[in-house]
């Protein structure tokens, strides 16, 4: 034995998904038993999901080796090559963060901490000059931080991209002695799990975040609103404000100061509206959560009527690093309209996803290519989806896009809040658009009848386009009705919600008129448009007969299968399960 | 002590940790619901005389939610998510080998009332989709074969 090692494991939410519970349990195990000089350690997302479960291990004299699709008995292998031969094991050797492609067009701001240290120990965060943003903070004049989160264009990252300093000095402009602070953690949006990380990965850089806000603006109460779908972040964030409160961070007179404040979580309860910052209050008061109409804006009369400031997760997540490194810095890394990063959650159809940060600026070519290097199986790019139910499908001759709120929304989509799934040619953009209407119209809380009447028709289109009973005025129904749904609504829910249909039209209406005009589904998805058949290459194995959920394929072993077309109803088991891919689509 | 009285005395113990006030709604349902698996209208009755509210109210906020269930749950709960990622990637097949390994349709709980399926907009690990979550465990990169045997596991428990 040479000497000790360090050994993180990736320890978030779909690292535990993938597996890290049992790598991590075997190598306690192992470390105990065998009395060996190794430290263990769970650390958030290291940010490539496409290598769970996975490991970082460091030697005394700092070299870093990562390791990479971990199964339990890769634990073993790995210990004995570093301890007893003090070689890698280079079955699972992966490139790491200093040397791997993905990494390099990547720039950390808000993920810095990431996988790095262990999120539920606030000593870490502290060696990491955590916290002293906040000292520093607590020395300024309140006016001198607006004034900086201003120089720094950072922009609202819930989607919206409002300017984070000048909605902070509408709080503050708001007189009284009871404001409010809230952190939006309801990330909702199908696709999305940016936010989910950041709290899994250091859920300090928020709660820091927060306290430098809530001292701006004059808030003595901050909420912090979270979905209950993530159990692990909802425990490292009571972990995390627990720590705070014994390190002086949090409470009354925080660090000797005359600031006071203290931060309660509030548990979503599985409503997408409630991302919306007047539907959140009205949940958090225990009302439903419906949104009201603005004005009065919430930093005028907002949670319980008092003024109220709202941020995301992600934009807060960056503010401590601004304080420390300064506007100018932050400003540098972005765009002329918009400084610093975004978090993309990177996943769909890519070789390589996971959360990826990127100065705002970089194309969607290089973030899908460069970074997710293209697509699996060698398949053709065919669309990209940025900003889940709201946003949209932008095609191959939008990629040179950078990802900025302007370029984006003109380009059709949004930025959003990171959900970026890549779609490719057996995709199909009807179906897409119907997935995300059928979403918008069944989370549409009712208040307000375009959208919850509105989108509810345009789903009857849709699904009537991908069913082979379209029309082709359908297309014009559609077109005709989605600016009223944005028009005539009270919130972003139903302002945005036929983005996806009008994104798919503006690229893609071939699409639409195949389905109608030629009862063809180019992508072959939609199940009433296409037919499967056995070729002459079955080889009679019985394995699609046996696993066809409706009987509805005949044949006897070693001979030719048959597919009844009568009980057919076109789910893909047989393509999946024949050995010698013999099942064809058409 | 009658099984409705032990009912009461239980509710009764955890509305005790909250104020009576409007704000407390959510977080009571949240915690009975944890407990007892759904919401009961004897219990929505109760929340209702606590907080001094109607249980017409207390209802109405509970069925805004897509968080609250007013039937008991099987033994297993499977959320079978449907975001983004895991629609490309065929969520569809996954529910309906679940559909047909377990008989149930989306909603319904098993006859012995093992199993309730429920489908969920997003679980956020969009990287291994298509993905599922039985209780508190997240499956991923799910296939026919592997939901079988995760499902098997859980019935030979």
């Amino acid at each position: 034995m040479k000497e000790n090692l360090e050994i993180r494991v990736g320890f978030a939410s779909c690292g535990i998904a993938a597996g890290a519970r049992e790598i991590f349990e075997e190598l306690e195990e192992e470390v105990k038993n065998k009395n060996l000089p190794v430290s263990l350690k769970k650390v958030g997302c290291v940010g490539m999901c496409h290598n769970e479960p996975l490991l970082e291990l460091e030697k005394g004299d700092e070299t870093t080796y990562t390791y990479g699709n971990l199964e339990k008995d890769d634990v073993k292998a790995i210990l004995e090559q570093h301890l007893e031969k003090d070689k890698e094991y280079e079955e699972k050797l992966i490139p790491g963060r200093g040397e791997y492609d993905y990494f390099t067009k990547q720039h950390k701001v808000v993920l810095r901490n990431s996988g790095i240290i262990d999120p539920e120990n606030i000593d870490e965060y502290i060696d990491r000059d955590g916290y002293t943003a906040l000292e520093n903070v607590l020395k300024l004049d309140r006016n001198e931080i607006i004034q900086l989160i201003k120089d720094s264009k950072l922009r609202g990252r819930g989607g919206a991209g409002f300017p984070t300093g000048l909605k902070w000095s509408f709080a503050r402009d708001s007189k009284s002695d009871n404001k409010y602070f809230i952190c939006n953690a309801d990330e909702g949006d199908p696709g999305a799990f940016m936010d989910r990380s950041i709290i899994e990965g250091d859920p300090h850089a928020l709660l820091e975040g927060m306290l430098i806000g809530a001292y701006a603006i004059g808030a003595q109460q901050g909420y912090i609103y979270c979905r209950a779908e993530y159990p692990l972040a909802l425990k490292r964030l009571n972990i995390a404000i627990e720590q705070a409160r014994n390190s002086d961070f949090l409470g009354t007179n925080i660090l000797g100061s005359d600031f006071s404040f203290d931060i309660q979580i509030s548990k979503g309860a599985g409503a997408f509206v409630c991302g919306e910052e007047t539907a959140l209050m009205h949940s958090i008061e225990g009302e439903r959560g419906m949104p009201s109409p603005r004005p009065p804006f919430p930093a005028q009369k907002g949670l319980f009527g008092q003024p109220t400031n709202i941020n995301n997760v992600e934009t807060l997540a960056n503010v401590p690093w601004i304080v420390r490194n300064g506007a100018e810095k932050y400003r540098q890394i972005g765009t002329e309209t918009s400084g610093g990063t975004k978090v993309f959650a990177l996943a769909g159809k890519t070789k390589r996803g996971g959360l990826v940060e990127v100065p705002i600026g970089t194309t969607l070519r290089e973030i899908i290519f460069d970074i997710g290097d293209g697509l699996e199986g060698g398949k053709e790019f065919k669309a990209v989806q940025l900003g889940g139910p709201s946003g949209g499908c932008l095609p191959e001759d939008q990629l040179d896009t950078p990802v900025d709120y302007e370029t984006l929304t003109e380009a059709g989509a949004i930025m959003g809040s990171g959900g970026m799934i890549v779609m490719g040619e057996d995709d199909c953009m009807v179906d897409v658009a119907k997935y995300f209407l059928d979403f918008t119209q069944e989370e549409s809380c009712g208040k307000c009848t375009f959208c919850r009447v509105g989108t509810k028709r345009m789903l009857e289109i849709l699904e009537r386009i991908s069913s082979g009973k379209g029309e082709m005025d359908d297309i014009g129904k559609l077109k005709k009705l989605a600016p009223k749904v944005k028009q005539h609504s009270l919130c972003g829910l139903g302002q945005t919600a036929p983005n996806p249909v009008l994104t798919t039209l503006r690229y893609f209406e071939d699409e639409y008129s195949e389905h109608i005009q030629n009862n063809n589904c180019p992508a072959k998805v939609c199940r009433d448009l296409i037919t499967f058949t056995i070729t002459e290459d079955c080889v009679g194995c019985t394995q699609c007969s046996k696993e066809c959920p409706v009987d509805a394929i005949d044949g006897e072993p070693g001979k030719l299968h048959v597919i009844d077309q009568e009980k057919c109803i076109s789910c893909g088991t047989c393509k999946d399960v024949c050995p010698v891919d013999a099942v064809e689509v058409v | 002590m009658t099984t409705k009285q032990l009912q009461t005395d239980e509710v009764r113990t955890v509305l005790k940790d909250f104020p009576p006030e409007e704000r407390s709604l959510i977080p009571i349902l949240q915690k009975i619901q944890t407990q007892r698996g759904y919401l009961s209208k004897g219990i929505m009755q109760q929340i209702g005389h606590y907080l001094d509210t109607p249980p017409s109210k207390v209802y109405g906020v509970a069925s805004f939610y897509a968080q609250f269930r007013f039937k008991p749950l099987g033994k297993h709960l499977i959320k079978i998510c449907h975001g983004t990622a895991c629609h490309v990637k065929g969520a569809e097949t996954v529910t309906e080998t679940v559909e047909s390994e377990l008989g149930i349709t989306m909603g319904e709980t098993t006859d012995d009332e093992e199993f309730t399926i429920e489908r969920v907009a997003c679980l956020g690990c969009c990287s291994l989709a298509p993905a599922m979550m039985v209780d508190d465990t997240v499956y991923g990169k799910l296939t026919r074969d592997k939901i079988k045997d995760i499902l098997n596991n859980y019935i030979e428990e």
